[in-house]
C-alpha cells in the first residue's frame, strides 16, 4: 500500500520533471560559449598571467598592435607607426575611430597612463618586465631611488600621436604592444573605481567586447561593444567564457554541444575522439618548449657529460607518442620551430642517431664523469603533479635505466614546485616548461642567461660566453646577424644542456563545424571577433 | 530537538578553531605563496604585494588579524579569484550549493525511507536484498565515477539533460547533480532506516500487541509509520543484531540519550 502510493508519488515528480525539460529558453542572440581551462585570477589587464585571461583580454581590449585570427601581428589601435633610424624610437599614429565602450574615444594619453601603472610597483602588475626594453620603465618597477614615472619613455605628442623611446633597438618590440600589459587602460574609471575598476558595472574596456557578468566558476560573459570601431564585422554578440578544468569533462560538453570549443583535451582521449569527431580534434604547434633542467649548484649535475648523457638517452619520440598520445611533438631544441627574428633552427646533434647508438655514447660520457656498474648514478627528479607529468616520470625513469641510472621521483603541486625552483632549491633534475610571450628566440634564450631576473635561471647555470653573446644580441640592429648571433648562443646551451629541451607544446583543441574563424595557431590567438556561428 | 541541534553546533566551535589554526600555520610551512609564478616577480612588486595583504607581518599579528576578521564574518580578500572577496563568492556561491545540497538532501530522504521500509519489512527477501545492494553500490561507487556515467549515459547517449552548466538553475540543470550528491545519501538512510525499523518491529510492545491479535501487518505498518522513523533517521541506533552496520557518526554518548528519549515515546 505505502510502496504503491510512494510509486504514484514519484511518478507523479517524473511527469512534472519532464515536462519541464521541454521549455527550453528561447535564443534571440548569438551566443559563442566557448570553453577555458580556468576562470580567470583578476580581469585587470596589467595584472593578469595565465592563458585563460588572455583569451579574454584579447576580447575586452585592443592594444596598440594586436595579433589576428592567425596569430599574425597586425595594426590595432595604432594605424600606421614610423621608428627612428637608430631602431630606438617609435612614433604611432592612432586611429580617428578608437572608442571606449562609453563612447570615450581612446587617446594617446590612456596608453601613457596605463603604462605609468603598470610600472608602478604599487600596482603589482605580473607582466611589467616585458616592458623592460622601454627607457626608464625597469628603474620605476624597480622603485629605483630618483626613478620617476614621467621619465618613462612614452609620450603623448597629442590625442592620436604616442612616442615610445627605447633603451637598445628591440626587433620584438613592435610584438611586445600585443600583450594586455602593453594595452590602454580608460583612466577616469580606474581613478575613480581603484581596483574595482574590473567589476561589469564599472569596467570600461576598448575592444570588440565589454564584460558583461563574472561569476568564477560558472563563466565570464562578454556582451558585442557597440562602440568598437569594427563592429559592423563583429558577428557574435555575446561569448561566455567558461572555465573547464576537467578537460574530460569539457571534451563531454563540446560531444553535447553545450560548448563550441575546448583550449584542452585529455591526452589518454586524443585518439578516441579522433575516432569519433574526426577533424574536430586538433593539436597544432605553439611556441612552447617543455624542458628538463639540472641542478649546476649540486655536483654532478654541474658536469656536462652527466648532463648530456642523461638528455641523449631521452627517447623523445616515445615520450610525446606514446606517454602525452601525440599531444605534444618531440623536442630537439630549446627554440621552437616556427619562431620568427631566427635563422634554421638549431638542434640537438643526437638526434639524427639511434637511441641504441645514443645509449652507448651516454654510457660512456658516465663512464669518464665516474659513473658505472659499481658506482651508479642516483638522480632525484622533481615534477609538479599532473597524469602526465607522472606519466612522462615512469618513462624518463625507464630510460636512464638503460644506461644505469637509478631515478626517484618527488611530485609536489604546481606552486611549491615552481618557487622550489625559484627559491634555489636543492633538485638534481626537474621538469619546466616555457611558453613564448612574444615570438622572438631572445624569449627563450634570456632564460639562461646569469643576469635573467634572480630566480628564473632554474639552472642556476653560467657561461661568460653565453652572456657575452646574449649581450651582444641585444645591441644588434640587423635582424640577420642578430639571429645568427642567438644560433650561437642556442648551440652552447644544446651543448651544455644546462636545460635540455624534451617536447614542444601543443594547442589542443576541440572545434565544432559550427564555429567558423577559430584558426589554430601558434600565438594561441583566437580572437572571438574573427569567428561566426553557423546556423 | 532544537537545543539537540544547538548543542551539536557549539560543539564543534572548538574543532573548527583547532582547523583554522591548523591550516592557517600549516599553509605556512609548505614552500611558495599566493603571488608564485613560474616567472618570478620583481623584489620590489613582491614587497609591494605581500604589503597589501599584509604579508610582511609578524606570522602571530597575521593570525591575530585573521582571526579578528573572521569572529566578524570577514574573509578578507579571495587569492583565487582575485577581484572578489571571499565573501562576494560565499554569496555567490552558496545558494547555488544550498540549492542542489538541498534538494540532494530531500530526494535522498525520500527515496531512502521508502527503500528502507520496504527492505525492513521485506527483511531477507529478495526486495530487501536488491535494496541492500543498490545501497552498497550506492556507498561504495564515489560521485566522480558517478557523475561522468550520468552525463554519458543522459547527456550525450540519450540527449536528454544538459551534460554540465548551471544555466541561472533551471531545472533540467539542476537533475543530474542532484542525483549524483544524493545517491551515496539514499544509501545511507536507506540502510539506517532498514535497520531502525526492523530492531522496532522486534520489540516488547509491538510483538505484545500483535500476539494478542490487536494488530495486523498492515496496522502494525501505520504505527510504525508514525513512531519510528523519525528517530531512526537521526538515531540509526539498530546497529544491534541485523548486521545493518549504521554506527558511523554517533557517540556512544549521543546514542544513548537518544535511546532514552525514545524510550519515553514508547506505548
Amino acid at each position: 500500500m505505502i510502496n504503491r502510493r510512494l510509486a504514484n508519488a514519484v511518478f507523479a515528480g517524473l511527469i512534472l520533471t519532464t515536462s519541464a525539460l521541454a521549455s527550453l529558453p528561447a535564443m534571440a542572440q548569438v551566443v559563442y560559449n566557448r570553453g577555458q581551462e580556468a576562470d580567470p585570477e583578476t580581469l585587470d589587464p596589467q595584472k593578469i598571467s595565465t592563458s585563460a585571461e588572455f583569451h579574454i583580454m584579447r576580447d575586452l581590449y585592443e592594444g596598440l598592435i594586436i595579433h589576428n585570427g592567425q596569430g599574425k601581428v597586425v595594426p590595432g589601435v595604432a594605424e600606421s607607426w614610423t621608428s627612428s633610424d637608430d631602431g630606438k624610437v617609435y612614433t604611432f599614429k592612432l586611429r580617428a575611430n578608437a572608442k571606449w565602450s562609453n563612447g570615450d574615444a581612446v587617446k594617446a594619453g590612456d596608453f601613457v597612463f596605463a603604462w605609468r601603472r603598470a610600472a608602478a610597483p604599487e600596482t603589482g602588475a605580473k607582466y611589467t618586465n616585458v616592458l623592460y626594453p622601454v627607457k626608464g620603465l625597469e628603474a620605476v618597477h624597480k622603485g629605483t631611488a630618483g626613478a620617476k614615472p614621467e621619465d618613462i619613455g612614452i609620450r603623448a605628442i597629442d590625442d592620436r600621436t604616442l612616442e615610445v623611446t627605447l633603451n637598445n633597438p628591440t626587433p620584438y618590440f613592435i610584438e611586445l604592444l600585443t600583450l594586455p600589459v602593453a594595452g590602454p587602460l580608460h583612466p577616469a574609471s580606474v581613478t575613480q573605481h581603484g581596483s574595482n575598476f574590473v567589476k561589469p558595472e564599472n569596467k570600461v574596456s576598448n575592444g570588440a567586447f565589454r564584460l558583461r557578468e563574472f561569476t568564477p566558476g560558472a563563466q565570464a560573459s562578454l556582451v558585442k561593444n557597440p562602440s568598437f570601431h569594427d563592429a559592423a564585422n563583429v558577428k557574435i554578440d555575446q561569448v561566455n567564457f567558461i572555465p573547464l578544468a576537467d578537460s574530460a569533462a569539457a571534451a563531454r560538453r563540446f560531444q553535447a554541444g553545450e560548448i563550441l570549443s575546448t583550449v584542452n583535451i585529455p591526452a589518454n582521449q586524443i585518439k578516441s575522439l579522433r575516432q569519433q569527431l574526426g577533424a574536430q580534434v586538433s593539436v597544432t604547434p605553439q611556441l612552447g618548449t617543455w624542458y628538463l633542467t639540472f641542478n649546476n649548484d649540486k655536483p654532478p649535475f654541474n658536469d656536462a657529460r652527466v648532463r648530456r648523457a642523461l638528455s641523449m638517452v631521452l627517447d623523445r619520440e616515445f615520450i610525446a607518442e606514446q606517454v602525452w598520445n601525440g599531444s605534444m611533438l618531440p623536442g630537439y631544441s630549446f627554440v621552437p620551430p616556427g619562431t620568427n627574428n631566427y635563422g634554421p633552427q638549431i638542434e640537438l646533434g643526437f638526434k639524427a642517431q639511434s637511441v641504441i647508438d645514443r645509449e652507448e655514447v651516454a654510457k660512456k660520457l658516465l663512464a669518464e664523469a665516474g659513473f658505472g656498474a659499481g658506482k651508479p648514478l642516483k638522480v632525484e627528479y622533481r615534477f609538479n603533479m599532473s597524469p602526465e607529468n607522472q606519466a612522462t616520470f615512469v618513462a624518463i625513469a625507464d630510460q636512464w635505466k638503460s644506461i644505469g641510472v637509478e631515478t626517484t621521483p618527488i611530485s609536489t603541486d604546481g606552486r611549491t614546485h615552481f618557487a622550489f625552483l625559484r627559491d634555489r632549491g636543492a633538485y638534481d633534475v626537474a621538469r619546466a616548461g616555457w611558453i613564448a610571450d612574444y615570438n622572438d628566440p631572445q624569449n627563450f634564450l634570456f632564460l639562461l642567461e646569469s643576469s635573467a631576473i634572480p630566480g628564473l635561471n632554474y639552472a642556476r647555470w653560467s657561461n661568460a660566453q653565453y652572456d657575452d653573446l646574449m649581450k651582444r644580441a641585444a645591441a644588434e640592429v640587423d635582424i640577420t646577424k642578430r639571429a645568427g648571433i642567438l644560433g650561437q648562443a642556442e648551440t652552447i646551451l644544446l651543448n651544455e644542456a644546462p636545460y635540455t629541451p624534451v617536447l614542444f607544446f601543443t594547442n589542443r583543441n576541440l572545434i565544432s563545424p559550427k564555429l567558423e574563424g577559430f584558426t589554430p595557431n601558434p600565438r594561441a590567438s583566437n580572437p572571438t571577433r574573427y569567428m561566426s556561428i553557423k546556423g | 530537538m532544537l537545543i539537540y541541534i544547538l548543542r551539536r553546533l557549539t560543539s564543534a566551535l572548538p574543532t573548527l578553531f583547532v582547523v583554522v589554526t591548523l591550516s592557517f600555520f600549516l599553509i605556512r610551512l609548505a614552500p611558495g605563496g599566493p603571488f608564485d609564478l613560474e616567472q618570478p616577480l620583481e623584489a620590489k612588486v613582491m614587497e609591494n604585494l605581500n604589503r597589501i595583504y599584509k604579508l610582511d607581518r609578524p606570522l602571530i599579528e597575521q593570525y591575530w588579524l585573521y582571526l579578528s576578521h573572521l569572529a566578524t564574518g570577514d574573509f578578507g580578500p579571495s587569492f583565487y579569484a582575485r577581484d572578489f572577496t571571499v565573501a562576494e563568492l560565499l554569496a555567490r556561491g552558496l545558494p547555488v550549493s544550498i540549492t542542489i545540497g538541498g534538494l540532494a538532501l530531500l530526494l535522498a530522504l525520500a527515496i531512502g525511507i521508502v527503500l528502507g521500509s520496504i527492505a525492513a519489512f521485506r527483511q531477507n527477501q529478495p526486495a530487501d536484498y536488491s535494496v541492500m545492494v543498490f545501497a552498497t553500490f550506492g556507498i561504495t561507487i564515489p560521485t566522480f565515477v558517478v557523475a561522468p556515467v550520468l552525463q554519458i549515459v543522459f547527456g550525450l547517449m540519450l540527449a536528454w539533460l544538459p551534460v554540465g552548466g548551471w544555466n541561472n538553475g533551471h531545472v533540467r540543470n539542476l537533475i543530474l547533480p542532484v542525483i549524483t550528491l544524493a545517491l551515496p545519501q539514499v544509501a545511507v538512510v536507506a540502510r539506517m532506516i532498514r535497520a531502525s525499523m526492523i530492531e522496532a518491529l522486534r520489540s516488547n510492545h509491538i510483538r505484545t500487541l500483535r500476539s494478542q491479535g490487536h494488530l495486523r501487518a498492515s496496522r502494525c505498518r501505520a504505527l510504525f509509520r508514525r513512531r519510528r522513523i523519525e528517530p531512526g533517521l537521526h538515531a540509526g541506533d539498530g546497529h544491534r543484531g541485523d548486521g545493518g552496520g549504521v554506527r558511523a557518526g554517533l557517540q556512544p554518548d549521543r546514542r544513548h540519550s537518544l535511546r532514552a528519549a525514545r524510550s519515553t515515546r514508547q506505548v
